[in-house]
Parts: C-alpha cells; sequence; structure tokens
C-alpha cells in the first residue's frame, strides 16, 4: 500500500472546532437559528401492545399557541414500510409502550408540551410480553447477527471436548440493558419548503439520513437535504434515523414553509433512540491442566423488538480471541413488545468480551495461572476462525507492555491479601479486541483555491470524536501542505457521499477517500495544481482485506477499592494499552480511548435500564435513576499505545480507536472486584446490594 | 405543563396570605425540584410565588449558644459556614454529599427539607402511585424496589424520603420555624416529616400556605463530633441507598452522649432512638454497636429487592460509630 508521509499527523493538534464549542457559537442541531420556527411534542402511548380505539385532539386543537396535531388519522402518508421502526403514524397499532401516537405543532415548546398533555387516548389493550429470560420457549436463531455475522459457528466437538476437559469453567454471565445516553439528545428540526425538505439533525450520517427519510416520504434523494456539523455524542444511538426523524417530517409536511424544532427529552431517549439489549451468556471453557484451552463454548440469549429484528453479535469475539481445537458460538433471540434495540458503544464485543474474559480469569484461578500468562498460552498463529494470518495482532505486547507499566508483577495472585482502612483491594485484566473496518462508499473532492489553500469535502460526522481536526491533520499530510491551508467542510449532504460514523470506521473509510482524491489531483494536475483544479475520489478496497484477519487489540488493567462493610466499589487506577494502527492525533485518541474506558467503568459499577414488566417500560428513564459514572469516579486513569504503523489496513497506516476503549474494561473491573474481596460477581453492574452481607 | 403565574414575594405575611388563599398556589425556592416537577406533570401549580427574596438568608448565632439558618439560606452556603463546619460537621457534610455543586449554589434550606420522593414511579405520570394521585394504587410494592423503606412503610407507600440535609437535622434535634396566617409555630425536625400511614401524599406536617422561616439548631456539644456517612451506588451525584449521620461522645470507654440517624430507609429521616438508648451508658465497643444497629432495624421489613439495606444499614453505623469512638470525624 502506498502509505502517506505523517507531517500533521501523529501531532497533538488541539481541535479546530474547540474554541468555537466553548464559546457556544458552534451550532448543535437544536441551536440552528431559523427564521419563525414551531416546536413539536410528541404524545407516547401508554400501552406496551395494542391497537388504538379513539383518539380525542380537540382540546389540545383549542389550546392557545397550538397551530395543528397530527395523528394515525390525520398524517401524511408514508411510502415504505420497509423499515418498521419508521412507520410512524401509519397506523393504530401499538407494539411498544412509548410508540410515537400523536404530536403536537405549536408556536412555543411549553404550548405543544401543554397540548400534548390535553390528547385524550382510548386503547384495546392486548396483553404484553417484555419478560426476558433465558428459559423461554419461543427463543429462536436470527438468520445473521448485526454486521452480517453467522448466527452459529461450529469448530470441532466443543460439547465432548468440554466434557473430558482436565479443568473446565461453567458460568453464566449477564449483563443488563443499557442506553447510549449521549448527552446531546436526538433533536431534528424539519422544513418542508415543496419540492425540498431540510434536516437539521444530530446524527452519526447525514447521508443515511437523507436515503432513509426519502425513502420513507417517497421522496428522491436530492430532494432531501440533511445538515449536521456538530454532535454531542451519538454512542452507536445516532447511527441510523429513528422515529423522532420521521415524527418531524411528518410534522414539516403539516406546516410548510416553517421549521418544527424537535428534541426528544432524555425520558423519551430511553424508548425511541435505541438501546443495547440485554444479555444472558453461557460461557464454557475447557482446558488442560497447564492452561490450554481445549474447548471454548459461548451460548447467548438475547431481545429483540417483534416489529423488528436486530441481534447484537456479542459471540463474535469468541471466534477470534483464542486458539483451541474446538470451539462453538451461539446466538439466539427472545422477541418482545419492546422498543428496537440497535447499535451501543462496540455492539457484539462490549458484552460478549465481558463474559469471556471474566471467563478467561476464572480460569486462570483453576488453573492456579497468572491470567496475563494463560493468555499468552492460548494466542493463536492464525485467525481461528478464517484461518488467515494475522494482519497485526499485538495481543501480547500489549498486555505484557501493561502488565509493566501496571507493575503486575507485584501482584499477589490470592484474592482478598490486601486492604486499607476498611477497604480491599484487588486488580484485574483482561484482553480488549475490536474489529478494523474499512467501509465502502465514501466519496471525497477537493478544490484547489488561491495561495495553495484546498477545500476539502466529505460529508462525514464529527461526533465530538474530533473528526473535524484529524480529517484536517489526514488532508494536509495526503496534499503535502500545512494544516492551515486545507478548509475542511463535513456533515452536510451538500457534500459528497460518507459512510456512518460507526464501527471505528470514520476516519480509516472518509481518510482514504481524501487520500485517494489528492491522489487523483495530483495525477490530473500534477504537483502544483491551478487554482480551480477539482478532483474526487472513493474510498478503494483494501488489497489485503480478504487474505489477512485486520483487528485492533488491547489490555486493560484496573485496580479497585471495595468497602468491606458497605459493599461500595470505587475505580482506584486504571491503564489501557492499545494496539490500533498509527494514532492519528495523541491528544484526541487519549480522549477517546480514556472516555471508552470510562464506559466500560460505567458498565462494569453503574449502567443499568430497569424495566417494569408490568407497565412494559424502563422505569428508571433519567439520569438521577440511570446511573453514567461521574467526574468522581474516574480518579487515575490513562490510555497509551504500541507506536505502531498499519501498512495493510489505511494509507495513513491507522485502523480506528472509536470504539476498542470500552471493550475488556469491564472484565478487568470485575476481576479486580474478586482479586479484592474472592466473590466473583457475574451479573452486572456490580453495586453494593451485590457485595454487602 | 400548565400555564401559571409568577409573583416575586415582598414580605413573608404577605406571602403567606396570597398561597393560603390560593389552592393551587405553592411557594417557589431555588426551583430544584419544583420546576423539574411541573415539566413531568406531578405538579401542576397555578401561582408561583417566589420567597427568594425574602430576609431569610443569613445564618446568625442564637442566646442560648444554638443557630438560627434562614429558609431561603443556599445548601453551598450552609455547607461552607465556619460555625456548621466547627459545631455541626454532620451538617456540612450531609449538604456536601447531596446532589451537585450547582444544585446545591440554587437549593434553599427549606426546599430541601421539602423536595419529594425519587421513587420512579412517582415520577412517572403513566403509572399508579398513592403519592401523586391517592387511591390509584403503589406502584412501587411489587415492582421494583430496590430504592425503597424497610421501616416505618405502609401498605399504601413505601418510598423514602431523599434528602440528606435532613437527616443531619433530625440527628442534631433542629426545630422548624414555620409562619402560618395564625403566626409563627414550632415542630422538631424528627416530627417535621410524616410516616405515609394511609395518606401518603401528605410528605411533612405543614398545612397549606405555611411557610417556613428558619431552621434552629441548639447548642449541642456532642455534634462537634459528629459525621455524616452516604452509602451510594456512585462516588458522587447520586441519592443514598442508607445513610448514617451520628454524633458521638465516649468517655472513659463508655458512650456518654449519641445522636443517630438513618437516611434512605423510611419516608422521613430516621431518628434512631432505640439504637442511642441502647448506647447511652454502654461500653464502646463493636459488639455494643452492633447490638445498638439491630435494637433499631428489629421492625424492618423487606420488599423484594432491598434486604440488602438491613445489613447495609448495620454495617454503616458501626463503621460511623467506629471511625468517630476513635477519633475521626
Ligand atoms: C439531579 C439531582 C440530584 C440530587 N441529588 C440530591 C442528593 O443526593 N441529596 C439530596 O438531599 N438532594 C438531592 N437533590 C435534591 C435537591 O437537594 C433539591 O432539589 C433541593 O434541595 C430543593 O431546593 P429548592 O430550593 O430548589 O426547592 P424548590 O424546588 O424551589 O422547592 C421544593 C418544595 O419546597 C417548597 N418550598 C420552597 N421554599 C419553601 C418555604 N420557604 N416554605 C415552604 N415551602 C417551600 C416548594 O413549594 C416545593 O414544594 C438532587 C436534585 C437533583 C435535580
Ligand atoms: S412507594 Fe409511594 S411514591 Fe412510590 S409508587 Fe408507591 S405510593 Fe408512589
Amino acid at each position: 500500500m502506498q502509505m502517506i508521509e505523517p507531517r500533521a499527523m501523529g501531532t497533538p493538534l488541539q481541535r479546530i472546532d474547540g474554541a468555537a464549542k466553548i464559546m457556544g457559537t458552534a451550532p448543535y442541531a437544536f441551536e440552528h437559528r431559523l427564521e419563525r420556527p414551531t416546536y413539536l411534542h410528541p404524545v407516547q402511548s401508554t400501552i406496551a401492545r395494542g391497537r388504538i380505539l379513539k383518539i380525542d385532539t380537540r382540546a389540545a386543537e383549542s389550546l392557545e399557541g397550538v397551530i395543528a396535531v397530527i395523528t394515525h388519522e390525520t398524517a401524511a402518508r408514508l411510502a415504505s414500510d420497509e423499515n418498521k421502526e419508521l412507520w410512524v403514524l401509519q397506523s393504530a397499532k401499538v407494539h411498544f409502550r412509548g410508540q410515537f401516537i400523536a404530536a403536537v405543532i405549536a408556536q412555543t415548546p411549553e404550548s405543544a408540551r401543554a397540548g400534548a398533555d390535553r390528547i385524550a387516548v382510548e386503547y384495546e389493550a392486548a396483553r404484553h410480553d417484555v419478560s426476558f429470560s433465558g428459559g423461554r420457549k419461543d427463543l429462536y436463531a436470527p438468520k445473521t447477527v448485526n454486521a452480517g455475522y453467522p448466527t452459529d459457528t461450529n469448530q470441532g466437538d466443543a460439547e465432548t471436548a468440554f466434557e473430558r476437559a482436565e479443568v473446565k469453567v461453567d458460568s453464566t454471565y449477564t449483563t443488563p440493558m443499557e442506553h447510549n445516553s449521549p448527552m446531546e439528545p436526538h433533536t431534528t428540526i424539519a422544513i418542508w419548503e415543496s419540492p425540498k425538505l431540510t434536516l437539521y439533525d444530530s446524527t452519526q450520517s447525514v447521508h443515511s439520513v437523507r436515503t432513509t427519510v426519502a425513502k420513507s416520504l417517497g421522496l428522491k434523494v436530492d430532494q432531501v437535504r440533511v445538515v449536521s456539523p456538530y454532535v454531542g455524542g451519538g454512542f452507536g444511538s445516532k447511527g441510523e434515523p429513528h422515529a423522532h426523524n420521521i415524527l418531524a417530517a411528518l410534522a414539516a409536511l403539516r406546516v410548510p414553509g416553517r421549521p418544527v424544532k424537535f428534541a426528544l427529552t432524555r425520558q423519551q431517549m430511553f424508548c425511541l433512540a435505541g438501546y443495547r439489549t440485554p444479555t444472558i451468556q453461557r460461557f464454557r471453557l475447557g482446558a488442560t491442566r497447564d492452561g490450554r484451552l481445549t474447548s471454548i463454548i459461548h451460548d447467548v440469549v438475547e431481545l429483540t423488538s417483534r416489529f423488528k429484528e436486530f441481534a447484537e453479535q456479542t459471540a463474535v469475539p469468541t471466534r477470534l480471541m483464542y486458539a483451541s481445537p474446538n470451539r462453538r458460538t451461539r446466538h439466539r433471540l427472545a422477541a418482545l413488545d419492546l422498543p428496537k434495540p440497535s447499535w451501543m458503544r462496540a455492539p457484539g464485543e462490549t458484552p460478549g468480551m465481558f463474559a469471556g474474559e471474566v471467563a478467561m480469569d476464572e480460569l486462570a484461578v483453576a488453573c492456579g495461572l497468572d491470567p496475563v500468562e494463560l493468555r499468552v498460552r492460548n494466542e493463536p498463529e492464525r485467525n481461528p476462525e478464517s484461518d488467515n494470518p494475522w494482519g497485526n495482532r499485538h495481543l501480547l505486547e500489549c498486555l505484557r507492555e501493561g502488565a509493566r507499566r501496571f507493575a503486575w508483577s507485584e501482584r499477589d495472585p490470592r484474592p482478598r491479601q490486601r486492604s486499607d482502612r476498611g477497604w480491599l483491594i484487588g486488580s484485574g485484566v483482561a484482553s480488549s479486541t475490536y474489529p478494523r473496518y474499512v467501509l465502502l462508499g465514501s466519496r471525497a473532492t477537493i478544490r484547489c483555491g488561491e495561495r495553495g489553500q484546498y477545500t476539502v469535502r466529505i460529508g462525514a460526522a464529527d461526533l465530538g470524536t474530533g473528526t473535524w481536526t484529524t480529517l484536517t491533520q489526514i488532508a494536509a499530510d495526503a496534499l503535502q501542505c500545512p494544516v492551515e491551508a486545507v478548509h475542511l467542510e463535513i456533515g452536510d449532504t451538500e457534500q459528497p457521499n460518507a459512510t456512518v460514523a460507526g464501527g471505528s470506521s470514520g476516519i480509516s473509510s472518509w481518510g482514504w477517500a481524501i487520500v485517494a482524491a489528492a491522489q487523483e489531483l495530483r495525477r490530473l494536475h500534477g504537483a502544483r495544481p491551478a487554482a480551480g483544479a477539482e478532483a474526487s475520489a472513493q474510498t478503494p478496497k483494501g488489497a489485503d482485506d480478504e487474505t489477512f484477519a485486520q483487528h485492533s487489540f488491547g489490555a486493560q488493567f484496573a485496580e479497585v477499592r471495595v468497602n468491606t462493610l458497605t459493599g461500595e466499589v470505587r475505580l482506584s487506577r486504571m491503564l489501557g494499552v492499545f494496539s490500533a494502527g498509527r494514532i492519528i492525533n495523541p491528544r484526541l485518541a487519549r480522549s477517546q480511548l480514556i472516555g471508552g474506558m470510562t464506559m466500560g467503568l460505567s458498565m462494569a459499577l453503574h449502567e443499568e435500564s430497569v424495566v417494569d414488566e408490568r407497565f412494559g417500560h424502563v422505569i428508571n428513564h433519567d439520569f438521577a435513576g440511570y446511573h453514567i459514572a461521574a467526574n468522581a469516579d474516574v480518579t487515575d486513569m490513562d490510555a497509551v499505545w504500541l507506536d505502531e504503523v498499519d501498512d495493510r489496513s489505511t494509507p495513513m497506516g491507522s485502523r480506528g480507536i472509536g470504539e476498542i476503549g470500552i471493550v475488556g474494561a469491564a472484565a478487568a473491573i470485575a476481576n479486580a472486584v474478586y482479586h479484592a474481596t474472592g466473590t466473583r460477581i457475574r451479573n452486572l453492574p456490580i453495586t453494593p446490594d451485590k457485595l454487602v452481607t | 405543563m400548565t400555564p401559571f403565574a409568577y409573583e416575586r414575594a415582598t414580605d413573608a405575611s404577605s406571602a403567606v396570605a396570597r398561597v393560603a388563599a390560593h389552592p393551587n398556589a405553592v411557594f417557589l425556592g431555588g426551583g430544584t425540584n419544583l420546576v423539574d416537577h411541573m415539566k413531568l406533570g406531578i405538579a401542576h401549580p397555578q401561582l408561583l410565588v417566589d420567597v427568594t427574596r425574602l430576609p431569610f438568608s443569613k445564618i446568625e448565632s442564637l442566646p442560648d449558644g444554638g443557630i438560627r439558618v434562614g429558609a431561603g439560606v443556599r445548601n453551598s452556603d450552609l455547607a461552607a459556614d465556619r460555625t456548621v463546619r466547627e459545631r455541626y460537621p454532620v451538617l456540612s457534610q450531609a449538604l456536601l454529599g447531596g446532589a451537585s455543586g450547582q444544585l446545591r449554589n440554587l437549593a434553599t434550606t427549606a426546599g430541601n427539607l421539602l423536595q419529594r420522593t425519587r421513587c420512579a414511579y412517582f415520577q412517572d405520570v403513566t403509572v399508579p402511585c398513592n403519592k401523586r394521585t391517592p387511591g390509584s394504587g403503589c406502584s412501587a410494592i411489587d415492582g421494583h424496589n430496590r430504592d425503597h423503606a424497610i421501616l416505618g412503610a405502609s401498605d399504601q407507600c413505601v418510598a423514602v424520603h431523599p434528602s440528606d440535609m435532613a437527616v443531619a437535622l433530625a440527628a442534631l434535634d433542629a426545630t422548624v420555624v414555620v409562619l402560618g396566617r395564625q403566626g409563627e409555630r414550632r415542630i422538631s425536625a424528627v416530627d417535621f416529616h410524616r410516616l405515609p400511614g394511609d395518606a401518603a401524599q401528605r410528605d411533612s406536617m405543614l398545612e397549606h400556605g405555611e411557610l417556613i422561616v428558619a431552621v434552629e439548631l441548639p447548642a449541642l456539644p456532642v455534634a462537634a463530633h459528629s459525621v455524616y456517612y452516604k452509602v451510594r451506588d456512585r462516588a458522587s451525584y447520586a441519592f443514598a441507598l442508607v445513610s448514617v449521620a451520628a454524633a458521638l461522645e465516649v468517655r472513659s470507654g463508655r458512650v456518654h452522649d449519641v445522636r443517630i440517624a438513618f437516611g434512605g430507609v423510611a419516608h422521613k429521616p430516621w431518628r434512631a432512638r432505640r439504637a442511642e438508648a441502647a448506647l447511652r451508658g454502654a461500653p464502646a465497643t463493636e459488639e455494643v454497636y452492633g447490638r445498638a444497629a439491630d435494637a433499631e432495624l428489629a421492625d424492618a421489613k423487606v420488599l423484594k429487592h432491598n434486604a440488602f439495606k438491613i445489613p447495609l444499614a448495620r454495617n454503616t453505623l458501626r463503621m460511623v460509630l467506629r471511625q468517630l469512638a476513635q477519633g475521626g470525624r
């Protein structure tokens, strides 16, 4: 692969949008200043299954300030019901509690809300079922799981090998339902100026919002424009359009020419913007006495909504982490009357590696081996599933570097040995992995301006991750110019197509398109192109994509303190060491990785959405009830990486770092809690009630 | 959300008259609880009478050696007050254990006392709740009740009171000074909040139109040696699972004086008189601490998800007493 020379890449350039964000001049979706705005407030179903018999909107319509009310009887008809999540206000059917069943358009947000309160609904309720358990008789195997992976895999005879193994671990782990919870709520401003629909949106992909919304409404793609220059976090929940986009568009059709502003409340985000399925994972490991795996069996039960399937790929990392001649992985789903789960913070790897890496810790204890050494003994030479050679697997280097920095060798392996003034202290380790994804379909355009300036355009997204800055650095190196000479434009469908900011693929996919466009510019216009010269190119397919197994790896080390009397767990120290190819901007990378690790901490100790089975919805649906790690929980946390350039992955040498930080983090903390206390908690989150005696 | 009128009170008695005359009027403090409730549809006042400009924002010394805290004193200011930190550290610590810096800057003493339960069902108008809609039923009793009461609950309501400050005040024998149309009356902090009984909708003994003007703390020597420990799911910014406010004085190995209140266990801050009685005069030993905790928790009743609160309350009390006896604050 022809690599670009790093000049700007690798430097800790400050966020180029930082000052605007601090001064509040960077417009987030809701903040775009538009003339004569209207405001939308939805009405949500209060049953989890059934149909609407009657919906009385008169009291709302007569309220001062209310412009219109839309219901399934009065909203415009949509063109496509292919995506059932987006089949909004089209029928009397209720699929889950909290579903949109009407909406009020008003002159102020207060009158929209007051109007929504005055809408009377009569239902015919059907018996709903939101009860998630591994014992259900109706569990089924989906055709594939998320990202197109096979549902089940089978190598050798895993059951027999497990039965015959000298050492066995057979444990069941659970992770609860979790919600993405970005700080900025899901927000859309929709304006219908026939024949054009414009959406100011908070999204991980303007182009996929455009194509999806156009299809849903029966518009041509170029009738729709989506603008999203700044996003306050998404974590997967803004990776695809949700029902609120369609609701805002339907409202816009009702008030042509006037912008309709719509931001979900925090409570609404708990039923309308995706979430992670809870998981029940039975993990079986069989090994020889000296810790060589002979069998790995990973059986996953998770849930999907009844009206549209989403199957998290929880067992997928188990297919490649460790060597074993026998291996079986399996996903089964319960279809329930709940909203549709979706992508959240490294879907698949996050829950799957929690179970797998705690199971490995249990095996280390059972074999009397150091957990780092256990992983060394089971390092596969090639990808165990495809048998392809590794592109760049550096798991062991990460483990060894982390062990050195964390002073792992001083650790007494026996649990419950260290304490300090009533707090037990323990440490734990876990591996981390994430696939290298490059998505095809992005296109970048570069245009030369005066005095060696370049305008680089691509409809990419910055979720707060730093895209504005890193793509500028890549463009500068691709064009061999200073970063000041690059004028980047992203976040608008007026710019060429860009794939979603998801799967940690953004910088790899978009950056490569920019590199390809720069090469094309030079091919067409020479080394010193004149002002006005322009070129455009798409992300190419990598030559090694089919022949090499390309993944990032990492090692997470955690130290916790557990109060012997109250069961409170506090993280005192955490280190992540990652192998992710070239790090394009160390300042931003560190913040991404620490952010991921913090989410892992949050998953380990705090996050849990509680569904009340009688009602069918999440009852702790705000930030007082749904705990996320806060500043005081995050103390001494650091992330470092191996100095590495991956020339099989991208011409920048990078592999993507968005998600790997969270993977394995919860397992390292859970393993540390075991080491501190001698109590193995297999059900997240690890809260005081599970430890107090 | 219901449209409402807003007025700024200029003197206390007309504020009382205004609210008392209007069945749908309420006082507004920092608004950090009330305004949330209005947005959530839990409260529908038609008139808000803002009392934050009334002259109740001072902390004054009383002739008997106690202090008088104005109803409008912000939680941050009260926590930072030198006298409070030196003579009633438990109060300062309780305040700092609550909410966040921004919220404490706004929250007032009176508003903090009158904040309402964080029971998730209470805050969700789409489900039954006796406290919000009397007679509709209690969703928590057979629902998710990890956060709920183990002491003093009824079959109408099992919610807990969320205030940390109020737990310290209950331990400190504080008095709430209230102004009504008939003039002032004084209610002890311990009796200020109610148990749910068959009127879950009533959190406190305050009548409609009564205005809290101050909270008074007695001169209480034992209080100088006091702590607040709050057990919570994360290191900050979470309501108590269980909390303990305690003051202890040990002389020659025996408990000379003691004050204890629990938070997170009942519909009101739970003054632990039985535990105090078991401790007073007894040797300051682990065994006695355990017995005192058992005496207090003897009548505890658990629900499906909150059984852990019994060992948690017991352990936390033991930990706090041990720490105080060893001279730590
Ligand atoms: C996210 C979050 C986390 C929190 N965490 C904690 C915590 O951990 N611990 C904790 O203790 N608290 C916590 N709180 C609650 C916080 O302490 C209260 O919201 C605050 O103390 C209320 O004070 P206020 O002045 O804003 O009251 P307001 O919201 O103004 O009023 C509350 C009630 O008091 C009434 N009222 C106000 N003043 C008077 C008066 N003078 N006389 C009579 N009635 C009056 C009002 O009518 C209303 O009914 C939290 C709050 C939030 C939002
Ligand atoms: S415990 Fe009390 S506040 Fe909670 S649902 Fe029951 S009645 Fe309502």
